[in-house]
């Protein structure tokens, strides 16, 4: 590399357009490694900081010390809520909670997709718009009244909703549903019209060809879309934070922030620690499927 | 006892007409070409054949019975796409199995069956191989070994050859021809290319714009075709048609091309024509081959004439010529050796025996 | 089965005999109806019932007894804190999007540049702020931005800057949920652009480098133009997202100080769940509808306008 920089420099005359071309490339490609180093530290900065601070006893955290540095690491944090009941209890509902709404995503946006991609029926093309369109349709238009829905619900038939954590599995799959029904009409509709056609020469059934031909060829479209279900009922914050208040009902995001957060006392070691642990099952998703993620992520606008 | 029968088969899609009531018989173990332009419904025909397109109007009988409510699965047909639609999550042996395994033949047969197959196209050592694993002409025999597995009444293939590249066409047709030769299944073939047509059909049906053109064996459409469409469309490169007027010399018949040029009609064509010398306006059909330089001997029917060549095309074995005659470009088929330049005469001779004539209104040969 | 259909038709008169493919096709749609019929379920009674539903709560009283009409906007209308919200979502969301998609394509271009090999390291690395609950990062930039022990303050001394009061100004304040909002929204813009840069064909490039275009003219007059679509598209989902936020806000201010970072969505749930006022909550939160409406309609127009280009 270097020599090659000394070659093109000594001999300016001798191929000008050719040496400018490759200098511009690699003075190109090092801005670009400069910048690209910036944006992760940018990127990077809250987690690692996160990390951190997990790390640190509560006395270190308030020592005016390097706050980018750790001098003693310790792990008291993290013992410290693995063996707290209600930290668990909040990692168990949210894990609950997830696994249904996916399942539940899943089983509703799979047939319904395959429905609306390949077997038109009377106004099959009016409901996929609706469905990218009440994908649009964002959450916090619509806790209100839904909470007052569930209220009115109490009052009929004396069942509670409000402050039940499985409520949230009857308002999460409105946020996961759509989009998942939308990756996968993108993906059935990629598949050749012949291959259902040779089906079911072949003599399948339509419910046949949904499980035996289309989820093995859309494969990687239902895990896109499993992935998406499942990181949108993990983080979501809102709907947890309107309808549930007990400790013992509350998904991990709301629970770290109701729990940790005891007046004006923050234990940010806990809480960064807790953060942390929370960040976790997505991250560790994505770290092992990143193409699905990558290619769940682009199909909502690139495949419609 | 497979035979295919149409009975005025209708498909109309909203307002257009795809396919106008056509008629068509197939044999039991014939080989039925459907060949045509693009868009002259011969798919649609196949699909409606296949089941898997509802007939607007008409009756379609396999074997006998009337199938139009049948679904696809009941039809005892088998297809072969133009991209294969292989299942690609599925090894070839399970590609080829899948339909016998819907239909829970036991193993051993499925496994008896499969074989034989493969025995057949040669590609037993392909059973666990996944479609992506194979070349355009494997997938191809997989898609046959699929069809030839269930032993159907009926093998449908639709444009099967069109995703190959020219060498492996050839080659793939051939199988074709063989595997047909062996289990002897009646078959309906459709193609746009009128070579695979002829090289493969016991019997060619000439479809345009929703409409049967002419059924014929490949001899009869190239010697006789009935229509201009036919004509031109079978035999390459295409079938002149130049415009021209019958008049009567000498108590003979003669076909004046331009104020210089004019054959005479031979005798036993005469009486054909002799009705038709002021009809408006005609065609004189030659195909290139007909039109060669001319030799030393003139077979009777053979008429020399003078040609300025404009373009040359060597092909090795021939020469194609073009030349204007009348404000049309003419091609010919002549000896490499006979001396053909770009911008130069030749001395030419029309194979008149082999010319067919045609009413322009009404685009019939007479 | 199939025996006695073709009996039937063979001495049915041709009206009557297509009754049978009627019928299967009925049955076919059907079964596809039946197959939807969770979706639409689903739809019918958690999104569109709730989404009309507001609508009336928007026209009761606080006790939700009496029908008031529309005094809850008159209402709003008089509060300044109102006009102060309507003001805080717009210039938020917008600030927002502009930066993301400036960031994201920046980004996106230099992860294009570097070797192909690298690529998936570098966008596997900046795709983890996406990837992060909000709730949970937001919490991390809230312990970043803390009055008394900000990391950030602790570095700027070290240059003799500060201490930046990042969430108790106001200014402050709104510059801090923008920058959270822009760090957690950028890298889904460089992912869209990633994959819209890898779209364009590289012969264009060759193309216009032999016609004498620099490297600006080329992102100017090939890439901006090709990747003009998804652009729009992208910034129109954000737009919407961005708009109707939440969590970022309510961890990191919660509106404050003195409610000068509430933005519709935070101060619905102030005053719909923490005030009582369900009314109230449900008329500041259908102010988002027109302009989610207007993005909505936009991106619904350039999608099918992908569809007939595809």
């Amino acid at each position: 590399m270097a020599t090659a920089d000394a070659a093109v420099a000594s001999r300016p005359a001798a191929r000008p357009r050719y040496g400018s071309m490759s200098q511009d490339r690699r003075w190109a490609l090092r801005w670009s490694y400069f910048f690209l180093v910036l944006f992760a530290i940018f990127f990077l900065t809250p987690p690692v900081y996160m990390l951190i601070t997990s790390l640190k006893t509560s006395a270190e955290i308030s020592a005016a010390t390097n706050p980018w540095w750790v001098y003693h690491p310790t792990l008291s944090n993290y013992v410290e809520l693995l063996t707290s009941p209600s930290f668990l209890t909040y990692f168990r509902n949210s894990a609950v909670v997830s696994v249904f709404v996916v399942s539940l995503t899943m089983l509703i946006s799979v047939p319904a997709a395959f429905a609306l991609s390949r077997m038109k029926f009377w106004g099959s093309a009016t409901l996929a718009t609706g469905v990218f369109l009440t994908y649009l349709i964002p959450e916090t238009l619509l806790f209100l009244p839904l909470f007052k829905m569930f209220a009115v619900f109490n009052e009929w038939t004396d069942i509670q909703l409000i402050n039940r954590w499985w409520v949230l599995l009857f308002v999460y799959p409105t946020l996961t549903v759509p989009f998942a029904t939308w990756i996968m009409i993108g993906y059935f509709a990629s598949i050749p019209k012949e291959l259902d056609e040779a089906a079911l020469i072949d003599g399948a059934g339509w419910l046949q060809t949904l499980t035996k031909i289309f989820i093995p060829v859309a494969l990687p479209g239902l895990i896109a879309a499993t992935i998406f279900a499942f990181t949108v009922s993990w983080a979501q914050f809102l709907y947890p934070l309107a309808f549930t208040t007990s400790a013992d009902q509350l998904v991990l995001p709301v629970g770290i922030i109701t729990s940790l957060i005891k007046g004006d006392v923050f234990n940010w070691g806990q809480i960064m620690t807790g953060a942390l642990l929370g960040a976790a099952p997505p991250l560790i998703i994505y770290a092992f499927l990143m193409d699905y993620y990558i290619a769940g992520l682009t199909a909502g606008a690139t495949k419609g | 006892m497979a035979e295919v029968k149409l009975r005025k088969i209708v498909k109309r899609y909203d307002e257009v007409e795809a396919v106008r009531g056509i008629d068509l018989d197939i044999a039991d173990h014939e080989f039925v070409v459907l060949v045509g332009p693009s868009g002259c419904g011969k798919s649609t025909t196949l699909r409606m054949i296949a089941g898997l397109e509802d007939i607007t109007d008409g009756d379609i009988l396999i074997a006998g019975d009337v199938v139009n409510d049948v679904p696809p699965k009941d039809r005892d047909i088998a297809m072969v796409f133009q991209n294969y639609a292989l299942y690609p999550h599925m090894t070839v042996f399970q590609n080829m199995s899948f339909g016998l395994r819907l239909k829970r033949y036991p193993k051993a047969e499925i496994k008896k069956r499969v074989d034989e197959a493969a025995r057949i196209l040669d590609i037993k050592e392909l059973l666990d191989r996944k479609p992506k694993q194979l070349s355009g002409g494997q997938r191809q025999r997989v898609a046959m070994g699929r069809a030839i597995v269930r032993n159907p009444k009926v093998f449908l293939f639709d444009e099967p050859l069109s995703n190959l590249d020219a060498k492996l066409r050839v080659q793939m047709r051939t199988e074709i021809k063989k595997v047909h030769q062996q289990v002897r299944t009646t078959t309906v073939y459709v193609t746009h290319d009128q070579v695979e047509a002829m090289t493969l059909a016991d019997r060619v049906v000439v479809m345009n714009q929703g409409n049967i053109e002419q059924v014929g064996t490949p001899q009869q459409l190239y010697h006789n075709p009935r229509t201009r469409f036919v004509a031109g469309f079978i035999g390459s490169p295409a079938m002149n048609f130049i415009p021209c007027e019958v008049e009567e010399v000498g108590g003979g018949l003669s076909i004046r091309l331009t104020n210089e040029l004019s054959f005479p009609v031979p005798v036993t064509r005469a009486a054909q024509y002799q009705n038709h010398r002021q009809n408006g306006k005609l065609l004189l059909g030659l195909r290139p081959e007909h039109i060669t330089e001319a030799g030393q001997h003139l077979e009777p029917g053979e008429v020399p004439f003078e040609a300025n060549l404009e373009v040359t095309e060597p092909m090795g074995m021939e020469t194609l010529v073009y030349f204007p005659v009348n404000g049309t470009q003419v091609c010919g088929r002549v000896n490499p050796n006979a001396g053909a330049r770009d911008g130069a005469p030749l001395r030419l001779a029309a194979n008149l025996n082999n010319m067919h004539l045609i009413d322009e209104a009404s685009g019939r040969v007479i | 089965m199939v025996d006695a259909v073709i009996r039937r038709s063979e001495v049915a008169v041709p009206a009557r005999r297509r009754t049978g493919l009627r019928r299967t096709m009925q049955r076919k749609s059907t079964v596809a109806f039946l197959m939807a019929l969770p979706l639409i379920l689903l739809i019918a009674v958690f999104v569109v019932y709730p989404a009309l539903y507001s609508l009336h709560l928007a026209t009761l009283n606080k006790s939700m007894e009496r029908f008031v009409g529309l005094d809850n906007f008159f209402f709003l209308f008089k509060r300044e804190t109102f006009w102060m919200v309507v003001q805080q979502s717009c210039i938020f969301a917008i600030t927002a999007v502009i930066f993301k998609a400036i960031i994201g394509f920046i980004v996106a271009h230099f992860v294009h540049n570097v070797p192909a090999k690298g690529q998936r390291k570098w966008r596997g690395m900046l795709l983890v702020p996406w990837v992060i609950p909000p709730a949970m990062s937001t919490l991390a930039w809230l312990w970043l931005f803390d009055p008394s022990y900000s990391a950030f303050n602790w570095v700027l001394a070290l240059f003799g800057i500060g201490p930046v009061p990042w969430t108790g100004d106001a200014n402050w304040a709104r510059l801090s949920v923008i920058l959270v909002n822009v760090w957690i929204g950028a890298p889904f813009f460089m992912i869209m652009y990633l994959a819209a840069l890898k779209s364009v064909p590289e012969q264009l490039y060759e193309a216009a480098a032999i016609d004498g275009a620099n490297w600006w003219q080329r992102i100017w007059f090939v890439t901006l133009p090709m990747m003009r679509n998804i652009i729009a598209i992208t910034a129109l989902f954000s737009l919407i997202v961005t708009f109707a936020n939440f969590d970022i806000v309510r961890i990191l201010t919660a509106g404050g100080p003195i409610d000068r970072t509430h933005v519709f969505a935070t101060w619905a749930f102030w005053l719909g769940i923490q005030g009582g006022d369900i009314p109230l909550g449900a008329s500041v939160s259908l102010f988002m509808v027109p302009i989610l409406a207007v993005a909505a309609v936009f991106i619904l127009r350039d999608i099918s306008k992908r569809g007939n280009e595809a």
